[in-house]
């Protein structure tokens, strides 16, 4: 039945019916008749402080949940500031929708007061956008919006309202089905590819499994974990694909790349075969690994694109991990030995001594929560430290900007992830360079008394590039130190925020009790030396 | 080496920059562009002529594949297919020329549509190589200007790329 209300009431029943339960934006003057239209809902509203945050809290709350983040900023400024977030979340596939107030349609293209072409800035890293013209389209565009971002290989759409068309009445009424020619995602391998994939396993002998963020995107790690005790094949991750399967597996060796784990590396430069899941094997990724022709690439990817863009491959497989994992484990044998098992020994022992380094406090976190955490990460060395010293048990547990690499991702996707799972504790690890670059969402935090941790490593440099500096540079420094950072502790307490810094190797035990028993948010500060390294030494 | 590709796309407004756009982005070289609505107004369809090699020709599909707006990308085979490009030459043209002009005109079956004291101008339609090779003729008597379309191409015979997207294609 069609009902008359305004594009701005209409967009907002849109969001109901799609179950959005939680929005987070700041609004403008461009998109006030959405947010009047918002007052008078059940969708709770997160007001943050900057519009990059919204992205990120929303990315947060997708990576945990599932669900289709949302997040609104208002025409000009605000638009431009969710370009960051939307970046990000369009390189690691995250589900968003982000909904922008644009100026009078009449006005557009006449550089008014807070315009800019948001669609046309977005383009290269949108998985689609709209700008919407016609206000009976309204209804239809937001449906596929949610459908694009959330299907196939998922990603940010963005659709931009002008304010004269949110104010415009339409008759509403919403579609039942949705069908854009275009668009037509294949979740289904190819049975054919399939069987080679099948053969091409069983008669490797030296087999590894590459995983990425596609296989917790897509929810294969059961299927993971099957196949690859079932053909004993070594599991080597992606950064954006820890937590494919438990990082305590038997099976699992690490992270590869640049900055990846050695036994994870060696496995791949010694594999037969490698069979790629949700991957894109980017440069970082590969580090210097060459792929020669004596190894075998089984590519499985719900992305045609990314298949055969980085690397080669033997057997492409076009469609959703879970299906296809789940179709070659009906076809495929068991094998009986575990051909890894020397360089999974060959594991690094960290050194023990006196002074206080990341993985002490890492391993000391992992220890206290078992991995019943939700864990965010910033951009940096602790993201590095993260990756290869926290036990992550379950997929979907481990969060962190992958792709694009942006600092000031962790601390707001951890307050979108606590309000996605609120059932879980969240631990936000960062780093001094990151934690300054959104550090104004401990106001969030503070306003809607969000029980996230924050683990800060400061180190008072940019330490990615201090470290780059002192290995490529000669130890000629320039601007990676960070004089000029605030007192941690005064900054919390200025947001009413629970804190604690140590220094020391025999604090950090009590300081994670501390974390972990205290009920509201925290911050924990952990100060270290600016020479502790991410590339194993 | 050259590859042609028929693309139809949703026609709706920035349908072309997100394709003029993803080729820029991705470093891919795009000889000609040409695009016009088809018997379906809702659709056009556009013919690219991309310079590569295979790797290129085929991210550039599964590129194009990838965006919403994009419904069909297929790559054209020049000998099953009829390739037309539309030319506009204005020539200069004197009563000692002009009638050398004309012949050579006739020849590549191209019509003289404007005349002046000073010019003509010619229309040429056909392939890249015959319309290079009448501006190659015409260059001796001075090429004021030149108006090119770009390739646009249909597969021969009762074969048509419909609207529904097919697993071959992807």
């Amino acid at each position: 039945m069609k009902v008359k209300m305004t594009v701005a009431r209409a967009m907002v029943e849109v969001l109901k019916s799609e179950g959005v339960e939680i929005i987070f934006g700041i609004p403008g003057a461009a998109i006030y008749p959405f947010y009047d239209a918002l007052y008078s809902s059940d969708i709770k509203h997160v007001l943050v402080r900057t519009e990059q945050a919204a992205v990120h809290e929303a990315s947060g709350y997708a990576r945990t949940t599932g669900k289709v983040g949302v997040c609104v900023a208002t025409s000009g400024p605000g638009a431009t500031n969710l370009i960051t977030g939307i970046a990000t979340a369009y390189m690691d596939s995250v589900p968003i929708v982000a909904i922008t107030g644009q100026v009078n349609s009449s006005l557009i293209g006449k550089d008014v007061f807070q315009e800019v072409d948001i669609t046309g800035a977005t383009a290269p890293f949108t998985k689609h956008n709209y700008l919407v013209k016609d206000p009976k389209k309204i209804v239809r565009i937001l449906k596929e919006a949610f459908y694009i971002a959330s299907t196939g290989r998922r990603g940010p759409v963005l659709i931009d309202v002008p304010i004269d068309v949110q104010m415009q009445e339409i008759e509403f009424e919403i579609p039942k089905e949705i069908d854009i020619p275009g668009y037509k995602p294949k979740e289904k391998g190819h049975p054919l590819q399939i069987k080679r994939a099948v053969e091409a396993i069983e008669n490797s002998k030296r087999p590894v499994v590459c995983s990425g963020g596609g296989v917790i995107a897509s929810g294969a790690s059961e299927e993971l974990r099957i196949l690859v005790e079932k053909q004993k094949i070594p599991v080597i991750s992606t950064l954006m694909g820890i937590g494919c399967i438990p990082t305590d597996h038997p099976y699992y060796l690490g992270m590869i790349g640049s900055h990846g784990q050695k036994e994870a590396n060696l496995a791949l430069r010694q594999a037969d075969l490698l069979i790629v899941i949700g991957a894109r094997l980017a440069d970082r990724a590969l580090g210097d690994t060459k792929i020669t022709d004596n190894m075998k690439i089984i590519h499985i990817d719900i992305d045609p694109a990314e298949i055969g863009k980085n690397v080669d491959t033997n057997v492409p497989i076009v469609g959703d991990a879970k299906q296809v994992l789940s179709e070659i484990n009906k076809r495929i044998s068991e094998r009986k030995d575990f051909w890894a098992h020397e360089i999974k020994a060959q594991k690094k022992v960290l050194p023990d001594d006196d002074k206080l380094h990341p993985y002490d406090v890492l391993r000391e976190i992992s220890r206290a929560y078992n991995g019943d955490y939700i864990i965010t990460t910033d951009v940096g060395q602790h993201q590095i430290w993260a990756a290869h010293n926290l036990y992550i048990k379950e997929p979907g547990t481990f969060i962190t900007s992958g792709g694009l690499g942006t600092m000031g991702y962790g601390v707001p996707a951890a307050i979108g992830a606590k309000f996605g799972r609120p059932d879980k504790e969240v631990i936000s690890i960062t780093g001094d360079g990151s934690f300054q670059m959104l550090l104004q969402e401990l106001a969030t935090i503070k306003r809607e008394q969000v029980p996230v941790k924050i683990v800060l490593f400061n180190n008072t440099r940019l330490g990615m590039v201090y470290e780059l500096q002192k290995r490529r540079c000669s130890g000629r420094f320039i601007a990676t130190c960070l004089d000029g950072n605030p007192d941690f502790m005064i900054l919390a307490k200025a947001y009413d925020i629970q804190s604690m810094r140590i220094d020391k190797k025999d604090q950090v035990r009590e300081a994670v009790e501390t974390l972990k028993n205290h009920k509201g948010p925290f911050l924990l500060e952990v100060v270290i030396s600016p020479d502790e390294p991410t590339i194993p030494q | 080496m050259k590859y042609t590709l028929s693309v139809l796309v949703e026609n709706h407004p920035g349908v072309l920059s997100r394709v003029a756009g993803l080729f820029s982005r991705r470093g891919f070289n795009i000889d000609s562009l040409a695009v016009g609505v088809t018997e379906d107004p809702t659709i056009s369809r556009m013919t690219i002529v991309v310079n590569g090699d295979d790797y290129v020709v085929e991210q550039v599909t599964k590129q194009l594949n990838k965006l919403i707006d994009v419904i069909k990308v297929k790559k054209l085979d020049p000998k099953e297919a009829v390739e037309r490009e539309l030319a506009l030459i204005k020539v200069n043209a004197n009563s000692q020329t002009r009638s050398d002009i004309i012949q050579i005109t006739e020849i590549f079956r191209a019509n003289i549509v404007d005349v002046s004291k000073e010019t003509l101008t010619i229309e040429i339609s056909g392939d890249e190589d015959k319309i290079e090779a009448l501006i190659e003729l015409l260059k001796q008597y001075g090429i004021r200007e030149v108006v090119r379309t770009g390739l646009i191409a249909i597969e021969r015979g009762n074969k048509v790329i419909s609207k529904s997207k097919s697993e071959e294609d992807e």
